[in-house]
């Protein structure tokens, strides 16, 4: 386990995924390597972002394993989340009131 | 440390007094037993249904004769399909003190109660001559399962865990890890640690059965608010709970009801066998927590990153919060905090160093968060299981 930066926790070398560390909040400074981006939605601690461009359909890897895929272009530092990356398995539920973009399929 | 010696030979932490309603219809009369005496190691457990279910059975049995538990009073509806007799006769044939009541015959409720009340008084005063002798971390089976999970789950307390187990297993304890549901995405990676080849496949097809229960029933493990707490996939909180059973060797596959009858590592298979039926394998985390205990657990290492507050009857559970945030707003539900980790205040190892530490503690007999605070939850509803394959049990 080796961190790319204090906020954030790369798990292992393979990982396209950062796990966030301490809740950042819109505005905070995102530090990735070189990169400094603004924190444009509150990132609770455990959420992911992306280490680099993540392209639709390529697998998202944490812990060094495939825990799904991306179902559209993500930007390095983007939120990723039930809204672009789903299951190889089972689809994810969410309550009803959270997030309009996911529909569970039947 | 000293453990309670029960006359089947088998060595407790706890000396408890177990009162079981056997249908839903008895178990207010079987709370009302409890009340007076519940800071007395009186605890309720019981099966809510009418129909008889042969995995509701051996759940019951095997919770009865745990070694923690010192007595049982079976209380009965009277016309209830649960087979009474028979439960009573193999718990008495261990050794232990146990009787029936049956409200239609005692004459209601209220008569229940008193009855019922007056066997406790003189099953307290029995157990206080328990004998108690000498006993060893490879005396101990503890058992582990995740819940309200987030994705600091993952990463502190599971991991911490996965140290404890791998400490515990040198030491000759048995130790289990279950959720089959929860390992989808981690089998190939697991059946690599089978302890003899003929346990790997038998590992993959415990997980693709899951898999395929799930499927069927079109929804995984996956709870709301795993989501909230920024975890995404099934497999990606697969992996995240994988990491508890640390890594040792598995030596293998139980199923509800089998107690290992050496140490090492084993995962119990939780999901029922055959076609779908009667719904979701594992309803709540304090099913699963029971399935552990009649396996035998003496204790169970919770892990939770949103926050549960659950404890259970029969045997003590020690929450581990894995999440620093919550942990301050639960503190008071909590024994271990891993969220440290994320704070730079200990290692995975000394959080692994300390959960060991705690489990001695718990099994000399310092009560855990949830056994202070009066938690004693049970939940066994219908299943089917066929009998565990020769290959998952080490010769």
């Amino acid at each position: 386990m080796n961190t790319s930066s204090p906020q954030l926790l790369r798990l292992h070398e393979a990982d396209n995924v950062l796990t966030v560390l301490s809740t950042l909040e819109p505005g905070d400074a995102l530090h990735l390597g070189q990169t400094v981006l603004t924190v444009d939605k509150r990132l609770p601690i455990g959420h992911k972002v992306a280490a680099r461009p993540i392209a639709a359909g390529e697998k998202i890897c944490k812990y060094g394993v495939p825990i799904g895929s991306a179902v559209c272009a993500i930007a390095e530092g983007e939120h990723v989340h039930t809204h672009n990356i789903k299951s190889d398995y089972l689809p994810t539920f969410e309550r009803e009131n959270q997030h309009s973009y996911f529909q569970p399929t039947p | 440390m000293k453990g309670f010696l029960r006359k089947d030979g088998r060595k407790g932490i706890r000396n408890i007094t177990a009162v079981v309603y056997l249908v839903e219809c008895a178990h207010h009369v079987a709370r009302e037993i409890v009340f007076p005496f519940r800071d007395q190691q009186v605890h309720l457990i019981g099966f809510p249904g009418c129909y008889p279910n042969s995995y509701a059975y051996r759940m019951v049995r095997q919770l009865c004769t745990h070694p923690n538990v010192g007595a049982a009073l079976l209380v009965s509806l009277g016309c209830e399909g649960f087979n009474r007799a028979a439960l009573l006769e193999e718990i008495r044939a261990s050794g232990r003190p146990a009787d029936a009541i049956v409200i239609q015959q005692e004459g209601g409720t209220r008569k229940t109660i008193a009855e019922g009340h007056r066997w406790i008084r003189a099953a307290l005063e029995q157990l206080k001559a328990t004998p108690t002798t000498e006993m060893g971390v490879s005396d101990l089976i503890i058992g582990t399962v995740c819940g309200g999970s987030d994705a600091t789950s993952g990463i502190t307390a599971n991991p911490a865990v996965g140290r404890a187990f791998d400490r515990l297993i040198a030491e000759g304890a048995g130790a289990i890890f279950e959720e089959t549901g929860e390992l989808i995405g981690c089998e190939a990676i697991m059946a690599a640690r089978a302890a003899r080849p003929e346990l790997a496949p038998e590992l993959l097809a415990c997980v693709d059965k899951a898999a395929r229960y799930y499927t069927t029933l079109g929804h995984g493990s996956f709870a709301p608010g795993n989501a909230e707490g920024g975890l995404t996939t099934q497999e990606e909180k697969s992996m995240g709970a994988y990491c508890k059973s640390g890594n040792s060797p598995i030596d293998g596959i139980l199923k509800p009801g089998d107690v290992p009858d050496r140490g090492g590592l084993y995962l119990l298979d939780v999901v029922p066998d055959g076609e779908v039926r009667w719904g979701f394998p594992n309803i709540s985390d304090v099913q699963e927590i029971g399935e552990l205990i009649a396996c035998g657990s003496h204790i169970t290492l919770f892990t939770t990153g949103r926050g549960s507050v659950v404890g259970s009857a029969i045997s003590p559970v020690i929450k581990i919060c894995a999440n620093p945030e919550t942990y301050r707003r639960l503190s008071d539900d909590m024994d271990v905090n891993a969220g440290k980790i994320l704070e730079g205040e200990a290692t995975l190892e000394e959080v692994g160093n300390e959960i060991y530490d705690k489990i001695l503690q718990v099994a000399a007999g310092a009560q855990t968060a949830s056994e202070a605070l009066g938690h004693q939850e049970c939940s066994i509803v219908y299943k089917s299981f066929e009998p565990t394959g020769p290959a998952c049990m080490p010769a």
